[in-house]
């Protein structure tokens, strides 16, 4: 079966869809905080890496790359409220984009799975 | 099988191999993080031969026109040089032209050496040769100019600034490095809006895209906002009316934070007036020069009014650390 991120359309959609998540994200004061003072490219290109795992394309990120890549922000306070606000936004942003509920189901899943890798527990 | 020179080395890449594998194969480090081409962690330069098309997708058009490529999608096709920047021969050249532009702006045009090409926007390394004290300056001119302009701001005790004002003169001899940098025109997209904010000198890098993308025929509107502190820091005001007079679809609006408002100016956080003023900029091309903190607010602002972050270059013009 063909991976979300084929069905999306790959690489160009998953560009597309970078623009309106992280532009929700930044826009969240609940959650911005987490992405301020890092340079806006390097780390729109590390959403892309979060869309790109949470819809099945090409990665090879693991668990401990999850847990390595948020420690800090755990120690800054990042909890399950943050996760479920990114997972809102990207709920949101496959919507806009017309992508099938069923298919957004299945990326929010995904996505779900890696929480307690992302909180480090 | 393609073999690639990495920091003066040979390295050849095995059958279905990436550079990133050959590199840390050999035990040559380069950073990586996905190793599936999103994340652009392993970004780096052909400085002689061709990447394959594929190896520079989601680039942006500035870097993909100078070669740069993803290391861990890049199957290479052909012997390739690889690194992060290009070592340019140093130039030697005269100042023929030095002016005021106002009290604290010098404008310097220097002599074009032979074959030296770049791109409007793009900056040189401008070196002392009594001390080899080299600092960074963008290039005011465009390509067809037949000199190099700088436009060069009084920092208080700034060591190069304050010896371009106070002692450099016409027929004095002055070297350089570059051309460096991404914040220039790609030429497609004529159509385009176009969007481009400077505080201080950061005009300098925009006054060379302005006339380019001018030149070059862009029809879309062009919108220029200049900022300064007050009135007196604003400069080239006049030319930049007359180009606003000549070019219907270009507009120019000089802005200052206190202080009197010069006429069809705006008074206010400069942050703040391009969205203010335009509305939405989705669809713009966005080019962002001069104070790093005031670049990287305008940085995320057009982000956030709409622009997306392919179409966002900018050159905040980062002081060098107390190096002497
Ligand atoms: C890519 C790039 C492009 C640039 N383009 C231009 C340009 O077109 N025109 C231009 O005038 N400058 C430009 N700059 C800045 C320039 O390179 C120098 O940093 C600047 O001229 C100061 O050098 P200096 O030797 O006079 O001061 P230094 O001796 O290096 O610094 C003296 C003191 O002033 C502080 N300082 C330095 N710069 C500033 C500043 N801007 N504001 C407040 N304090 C400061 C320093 O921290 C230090 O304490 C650019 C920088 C970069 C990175
Ligand atoms: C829901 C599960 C999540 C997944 C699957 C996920 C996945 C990822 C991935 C793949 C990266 C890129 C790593 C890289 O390429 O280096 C990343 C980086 C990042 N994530 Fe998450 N993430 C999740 C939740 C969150 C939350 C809730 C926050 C904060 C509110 C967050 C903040 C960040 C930040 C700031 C970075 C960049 C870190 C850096 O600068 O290195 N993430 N994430
Ligand atoms: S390592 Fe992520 S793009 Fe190459």
């Amino acid at each position: 079966m063909s991976t979300v991120y084929e069905q999306l359309g790959g690489d160009a959609a998953i560009n597309a869809a970078v623009d309106v998540f992280y532009r929700k994200v930044l826009a969240d004061h609940y959650v911005n905080r987490f992405f301020e003072g890092v340079d806006m490219e390097k780390q729109a290109a590390k959403q892309k890496g979060f869309l790109t795992m949470v819809t099945g394309g090409p990665n090879n990120y693991t668990g401990k790359d999850m847990r390595e890549g948020h420690k800090h922000l755990v120690a800054m306070g990042l909890n399950d409220a943050h996760v479920d606000h990114i997972l809102c936004h990207l709920r949101s942003t496959l919507a806009e984009l017309g992508v099938a509920q069923d298919l957004i189901d299945t990326v929010i899943s995904v996505a779900e799975s890696t929480r307690d890798d992302v909180l480090d527990r | 099988m393609p073999t690639i020179n990495f920091e003066g080395q040979d390295f050849v890449c095995g059958e279905d191999e990436t550079v990133l594998e050959c590199m840390t194969r050999s035990g040559m480090l380069i950073p990586s993080s996905c190793q599936s081409g999103t994340c652009q962690t392993c970004v780096i330069r052909a400085l002689e031969g061709t990447p394959p098309p594929g190896s520079q997708n989601g680039l942006k058009d500035t870097l993909k026109q100078q070669n740069y490529f993803l290391a861990c999608i890049c199957k290479p096709e052909e012997d390739m040089t690889i690194g992060l920047s290009l070592v340019s021969p140093r130039n030697t050249v005269n100042v023929i032209e030095k002016d005021a532009l106002n009290e604290s702006v010098v404008r310097l045009r220097l002599e074009k050496p032979d074959g030296f090409s770049y791109k409007s926007g793009q900056f040189i390394n401008l070196v002392r040769t009594s001390d080899d004290l080299t600092r960074s300056y963008s290039l005011a001119s465009t390509p067809d100019d037949d000199f190099l302009e700088l436009h060069i701001k009084r920092v208080p005790d700034g060591k190069m600034s304050c010896w371009v004002f106070d002692t450099l003169q016409v027929a004095d001899e002055v070297a350089f490095f570059g051309p460096a940098g991404d914040c220039f025109y790609v030429p497609g997209k004529p159509d385009q809006p176009l969007l481009l904010v400077g505080t201080g000198t950061g005009l300098a890098p925009l006054y060379g895209i302005l006339r380019d993308v001018l030149v070059q025929g862009h029809t879309g509107p062009v919108h220029l906002f200049h900022a300064s502190l007050a009135a007196p820091g604003l400069y080239l005001e006049q030319s930049l009316r007359d180009f606003a007079t000549q070019y219907e679809h270009f507009t120019y609006t000089p802005c200052v934070l206190h202080g009197d408002t010069p006429e069809g100016g705006q008074q206010g956080n400069i942050a703040d007036i391009p969205a203010r003023e335009l509305g939405s900029l989705s669809g713009y091309r966005v080019f962002l020069c001069g104070d790093p903190p005031i670049v990287n607010a305008l940085r995320q602002k057009s982000f956030l009014a709409g622009v997306s972050m392919q179409d966002i270059f900018s050159d905040p013009f980062v002081f060098a650390a107390q190096d002497g």
